[in-house]
């Protein structure tokens, strides 16, 4: 559900640091129907034209305030709301190549009344903005 | 014409809030412009910031009711048991949870709250008192593949009338009615790839009654594909109860979830016998809410723009027929 709409088709960028290049960043939204506390996300996968990141390594922002996934583990206050646009980071030194990635994201979710993790997916192919 | 009162839950519009194409006003406004004036609100969904909203907000929230005419019916609380990942929430820690739910719905005026079908008969009978003390009344949400006869939920109806169907009861979701299997969940199997013929087989399982704890089995010995099995699995969670059972348990109902999944241009829907299951309550002199509850949109939305709003006008005039309103 709403996994269509995860991956935002904006603000898919390298990030520059010190006039280095570390990274890169994507806009992802929620694959859920409401919002959930950061303690209940179990991170993403993110994977650029095949080359897979794992979940530890990614950063999530929201309203301005960047977790790693383990400190989202015991963030029991903010929320990741419904339709919300939060970035996630990907550690690269170097960060991508300028032009089209086929890129997809998995995105764990613990709901409390379903027995299993679900997942979020989706793929799209984005153009990196300089 | 009956007492039946009509309303919407907000979670029918969750494509377009979710899209940023509708505000919470918006689904307020949209709402009370069919004549349903019963509001039912998902804080989690469309309240940012909750539980730490703003009195603000609230005095925003109650300026909508004024400005639409509309009236708050239910909260549809959550509870978060899994909040932690190395343990689940204890029953005092619980009863906090939805507490806070309680204060909350207090604030925006609303007398119902929504409790998930997962919470234990022993939470509902915590939390009576405490929510009959903020005059709210807390109604389990029955919903598929649980049913009104199933034991969990014959063992919240005798904490119901334990403790009074003045402070609990359920809060039957039609989508225990599904007789026919819903055209736009299986039609996206299609598109995904399952095989037509399998698809057939599978729905007219479903349709007539038959076995569907060995339907993924046989598919799979059909050589059906990942979909044709996610298909067999998903029409055991569906149920196609009897709408008739509700007389004998219409005293602990206070609110309806009207779950559906498509309504037709000739304002039907295609799944669930609204005709039986209006004209049972209103037999039954029920005079609650029944709250639209569209949940198409999941289904659609990878191949078609979802029209929500154009849906819950449909199912709002299929309901105001059915309860008998002057045209």
């Amino acid at each position: 559900m709403f996994d269509r709409y995860l991956i935002g088709e904006n603000g898919f960028r390298n990030v520059v640091e010190d006039g280095k290049t570390t990274g890169f960043q994507l806009e992802v939204r929620i694959a859920y129907y409401r919002g959930l506390g950061l303690s209940m996300l179990e991170g993403f996968e993110v994977a650029a034209d095949e080359k897979q990141f794992p979940r530890e390594d990614n950063l999530f922002t929201v309203r301005g305030r960047t977790f790693t996934q383990k400190q989202m583990e015991t963030e029991y206050d903010e929320r990741w709301e419904m339709g919300e646009v939060a970035h996630i980071t990907v550690p690269l030194p170097g960060g991508l190549a300028a032009g089209k990635h086929e890129i997809s994201v998995v995105e764990y979710l613990r709901v409390s009344y379903v027995p299993f993790i679900t997942t979020g997916k989706d793929k799209k192919t984005l153009t990196l903005e300089s | 014409m009956s007492t039946i009162k009509r309303g919407v839950s907000l979670y029918s519009y969750q494509e377009e809030f979710y899209l940023r194409k509708l505000s919470l006003e918006q689904c307020v406004a949209v709402s009370a412009s069919m004549g349903a004036y019963g509001i039912e609100t998902l804080a989690e969904q469309m309240m940012p910031g909750y539980p730490k909203l703003s009195d603000a907000f609230y005095a925003q929230w109650h300026e909508w009711m004024r400005i639409y005419g509309a009236t708050p019916t239910c909260h549809d609380a959550f509870l978060d048991t899994k909040k932690y990942n190395d343990r689940l929430l204890t029953l005092d820690e619980q009863v906090l949870e939805v507490t806070r739910d309680i204060k909350h719905a207090q604030k925006l005026g609303a007398k119902i709250i929504r409790m998930l079908v997962i919470c234990s008969p022993e939470l509902m009978e915590r939390c009576a008192p405490i929510a009959a003390d903020h005059g709210i009344w807390l109604g389990v949400e029955v919903h598929s593949p649980w049913h009104i006869e199933h034991e969990w939920i014959q063992k919240h109806l005798e904490v119901a009338y334990k403790m009074g169907t003045d402070k609990l009861g359920i809060i039957p979701d039609l989508g225990i009615y599904v007789w026919r299997f819903p055209r736009v969940i299986y039609e996206r199997y299609i598109r995904n790839g399952a095989h037509e013929n399998l698809v057939r087989m599978i729905v007219e399982r479903y349709d007539s009654r038959g076995d569907l704890k060995t339907l993924p089995e046989e598919v799979e010995k059909l050589s059906g594909n990942s979909e044709d099995i996610g298909l067999a699995r998903m029409v055991g969670h569906f149920v196609g109860s009897d709408p008739l059972k509700l007389r004998d348990v219409i005293g602990a109902v206070k609110h309806i979830h009207g779950k559906f999944y498509e309504m037709t241009e000739d304002c039907h829907e295609y799944s669930i016998p609204y005709h039986v299951i209006v004209q049972t309550l209103a037999e039954a002199g029920y005079d609650g809410y029944i709250s639209s509850e569209y949940e198409g949109n999941r289904h659609l939305q990878d191949a078609f723009p979802v029209d929500s709003v154009e849906q819950v006008r449909r199912h709002q005039r299929m309901l105001s027929t059915l309860i008998g309103e002057q045209q």
